[in-house]
């Protein structure tokens, strides 16, 4: 058995434990927001964050998130609510085809968490592993800037 | 008759940045791709594709060793309609029979429950071809997929007399779509014995046709269902219509539903690419700089089969002159089949390389002239009043000026290198894009629409228009209740069903806000006078007519290519690398003249995806094909633009309503293409001194370049 929570929930799974974490959430957890772009880690279009940290969920075996916080973009929503990055994206309209979206807005949330104040350059290398083709990238910036907050 | 277009908006939602329809569901996950659908005992197909270039089918080997019960194996010989798939000729099968006429000719389907099954059954079957040898080199083909000729004026006298005449010829390379999400379709069997087909496309209609022709169904049988479509470009185009044929011969002999969704290897390697080609130009002018004559000669790689080869020659060649007005013009354009994948609808659709070359030549011409090429194309470029290279008169809503002036006036000072390796430069390049499908292509669609008012007072749009990111859902609602002057809010924009959906068209060619909405407009004015005798439930439609003025003559190819033109001005600054031939856009201004933006940010948001494309297609992008074989066929050696990479693009919205259009808008999705790359590549010659007269502008032919 393989035990983690996902977006906060435990869960437990009898499932090899090479099977990818990718596959594992969207067919087993029907968690279908984590999206499969090219199966390589180019695209980051799977990208979820464990215990904080942006991965590739095509590339991580799930017995690698054994005992870890898994969290995906369905995670995001706090009671119902937009976190403040999904409705920042809306706003922008840095959503178009929104296949990128979800792995978008966990690279960003994962830099918000470290760098709560980040600079336009600190958000494009965030992003950096995220292929977006629709948007330019411009909008998205401007959606992840807009969600800083000033160190205190 | 046609019913006047409003251009007031009572109910204010048009011009305003409303929040997008699909915005909550795509940043919460919830909205539903085609790989996202769930299908109670699916099963997983995949394609068996050739392993030459050109040749013939011999046989197929099922290893014995493997128990072939377990799985479901399709050849031609189980096609029960027509093996073809259905578009402009039918020269291309669903699956190859016999000849063989590119590497990833699909050969057999195989489907099976589970993917360790397909994995396994898929490494037991071999195909046994004779390999002939192959035609891969687009100078070399002699098989017409495509031809045409437009002639204004005289050109050989226009030569004869001029004071200068400059001639080059320019080169532009085979480009990927890339949309993250890949290409797919599920196909599940009805009890009628129809299918339906859910899947990443953009032109229901179309996959509805080829799928009916394939299958030997009837119409009412075939139901289409876009799924929310994770990015297209024209890559979805044509191409989900094989995907459909597959996914529905196997579900049909497996009598399940199949999902047939391709790896991003498979989708670089098989599906349809950007047009490669040979463009050669003669342009010819006063000492002044004043236009005599363009002669204009285009050659596109098609590829293995015919395709959509004849429409994007046809664009191409209507935009090989340029946004300028001259008095002798003459393109031939010819597309030559070759034993490469099948090339195909991008965004753009031939004009970014047919317009590549334009702008380009505007540089050479200047240079020979010794005047600034701004000022030249001052005195080239298309005013009211003013003809293109079809014989068209411009009436109104030309941008050209508008966009030029707006797009210098924000370029800012360029910064200086910092390091003695490196050059910075500046390049401009102006574009235009006509909107809709080209001279009688609209006359021949003839979409149709539907509005409905329900009891209560929800009023529903019904067209075949995909949402594909581009924001159709949100601009046809705005439109809607503008035009009929209710809140944005009351107006529901019905999902394409080709079981519910009246045919208004491909959602393609920049047509969906000027064609499709311009008909939402003129069904909501309607709606709007029946409203005050009729009692609800009500509904109207409406069948496109063009505009009276319209006239074209498909024959000689003169006339009225399009009812209206897009304008865009690109201002590129970028630093190039001595050193290591890279090449970095730093800023890059565009200036678009959309007639009316119905919704700023999103048409911003076109302009600065398509400019990133362009870059991309300019600097870095480029499919290699070695023996028919395409060796780039992944993101890790496919490498288009990432956020580090992109520069900050900075779009200026210049209106200039067209009369015809809806509140005034004309088509913007495709000219964002346009203008970039000959500006980053004049850039580059500003920066080193170098011109390139192909793309893309590699370090490779870059450093090779500045040796030289």
């Amino acid at each position: 058995m393989i035990a983690f929570t996902v977006n906060g929930r435990p869960v437990s799974l009898d499932a090899p434990g090479a099977r990818r974490l990718l596959d594992v959430l969207r067919e087993d957890l029907r968690l279908t927001g984590t999206k499969e772009g090219c199966g390589e880690g180019e695209c980051g279009a799977c990208s979820v964050l464990i215990d904080g940290e942006v991965v590739n969920s095509c590339l991580v075996a799930v017995g690698q998130a054994e005992g870890s916080d898994v969290l995906t973009v369905e995670g995001l929503e706090r009671s119902g609510a937009l976190a403040p990055l999904q409705q920042a994206f809306i706003d922008h309209a840095a959503a178009q085809c929104g296949i990128c979206t979800p792995g978008m807005l966990m690279a960003a949330h994962a830099l918000l968490q470290e760098t709560p104040d980040p600079s336009p350059d600190d958000v494009r290398r965030a992003i950096a592993g995220n292929l977006c083709r629709c948007t330019g990238y411009t909008k998205i910036i401007e959606a992840i800037l807009a969600c800083r907050t000033r160190a205190t | 008759m046609a019913i006047p277009v409003p251009t007031e908006s009572p109910a204010g939602s048009i011009g305003q940045a409303v929040p997008r329809r699909d915005g909550r569901a795509k940043v919460t996950g919830r909205a539903r791709y085609t790989d996202d659908l769930v299908f109670p005992g699916a099963w997983l197909g995949r394609t068996v594709r050739s392993t030459v270039a050109r040749g013939v089918l011999r046989r197929i080997h099922f290893d014995p060793a493997f128990d072939w019960q377990q799985v479901v194996v399709v050849t031609a010989a189980d096609i029960p309609g027509d093996n073809v798939v259905a578009l402009i000729r039918d020269d291309q099968p669903a699956l190859a029979a016999r000849d063989i006429r590119h590497r990833e000719e699909p050969l057999a389907l195989i489907a099976a429950p589970d993917r360790d099954t397909l994995h396994l059954a898929v490494q037991h079957l071999r195909v046994e071809c004779d390999a002939l040898a192959p035609v891969l080199d687009v100078e070399s083909a002699t098989d017409e997929l495509a031809h045409l000729t437009i002639e204004k004026g005289d050109v050989d006298r226009a030569l004869a007399d001029a004071d200068v005449v400059v001639e080059r010829t320019f080169r532009v390379g085979r480009q990927e779509q890339l949309y993250i999400e890949p290409q797919g379709a599920i196909a599940v069997p009805t009890e009628d014995g129809g299918i339906t087909i859910y899947g990443s496309l953009q032109c229901p209609y179309y996959v509805h046709r080829a799928v009916t022709r394939a299958l030997g169904l009837s119409a009412a049988q075939v139901v289409v269902i876009p799924a929310e479509v994770g990015g297209a470009f024209g890559g979805k185009e044509e191409y989900p219509s094989l995907v459909a044929i597959h996914a529905a011969l196997l579900a049909v002999k497996a009598n399940r539903p199949v999902r047939l969704i391709y790896d991003r290897q498979e989708d670089i390697a098989a599906t349809t690419k950007r047009h490669p080609g040979i463009i050669r130009h003669r342009t010819a002018a006063r000492q002044d700089g004043s236009p005599l004559a363009q002669d204009i000669e285009i050659v596109f790689d098609g590829g293995a089969y015919c395709t959509l080869s004849p429409v994007v020659l046809s664009r191409a060649a209507i935009h090989a002159a340029g946004p300028y007005a001259c008095p002798n013009v003459r393109i031939r354009g010819r597309v030559l089949a070759t034993h490469t994948p099948p090339s195909g609808a991008f965004r753009g659709f031939g004009a970014p390389q047919s317009q590549f070359a334009a702008e380009l030549m505007m540089e050479h011409l200047a240079e020979a002239l010794g005047m600034s090429s701004i000022d030249l194309r001052r005195r080239w470029m298309l005013r009211v009043g003013d003809t293109t290279a079809t014989s068209q008169r411009l009436a109104e809503s030309v941008g050209t000026e508008l966009v030029l002036d707006a797009a210098l006036q924000q370029a800012r000072p360029m910064a200086l290198p910092t390091s003695p390796t490196l050059r910075r430069g500046r390049g401009v390049a102006l574009a235009y894009h006509g909107s809709g499908f080209t001279g009688s292509g609209e006359n021949k669609l003839a979409s149709r629409v539907a509005l409905e008012y329900t009891p209560d007072g929800e009023v529903r749009v019904l067209t075949a228009q995909t949402e594909m990111g581009q924001g159709t859902n949100t601009v046809l609602a705005q439109i809607a209740a503008d035009a009929l002057g209710v809140p944005w809010d009351r107006v529901t924009v019905v999902p394409p069903d080709t079981s519910t959906v009246p045919d208004s068209g491909p959602t393609v060619a920049s047509r969906t806000v000027l064609i499709v909405g311009g008909l939402v407009a003129q069904a909501a004015v309607e709606l709007r006078a029946r409203l005050r005798t009729d009692r609800p439930p009500i509904r109207v439609e409406r069948t496109y007519v063009p505009p009276d003025w319209i006239r074209w003559d498909d024959a000689h190819y003169r006339g009225d290519a399009y009812p209206a033109y897009a304008f865009a001005c690109v201002v590129a600054d970028v630093e190039v690398d001595l050193d290591t031939g890279e090449v970095r856009v730093t800023d890059l201004v565009a200036a678009l003249d959309p007639g009316r933006a119905l919704h700023p940010p999103m048409v911003e948001g076109q302009m600065e995806g398509g400019v990133l494309q362009a870059i991309g297609y300019a600097t870095i992008e480029e499919l290699k094909v070695d023996g028919g074989r395409v060796l780039n066929d992944r993101l890790a050696t496919y490498i288009i633009p990432t956020a580090s990479d992109a520069p900050r693009i900075r779009t200026v919205l210049v209106e200039n309503p067209y009369s015809g259009g809806p509140f005034g808008a004309k088509g913007i999705g495709e000219i964002p293409m346009d203008a970039p790359a000959p500006a980053v590549v004049a850039a580059i010659h500003d920066a080193t001194g170098v011109w390139l007269d192909e793309i893309p502008a590699t370090p490779e032919k870059l450093l090779a370049a500045l040796v030289t």
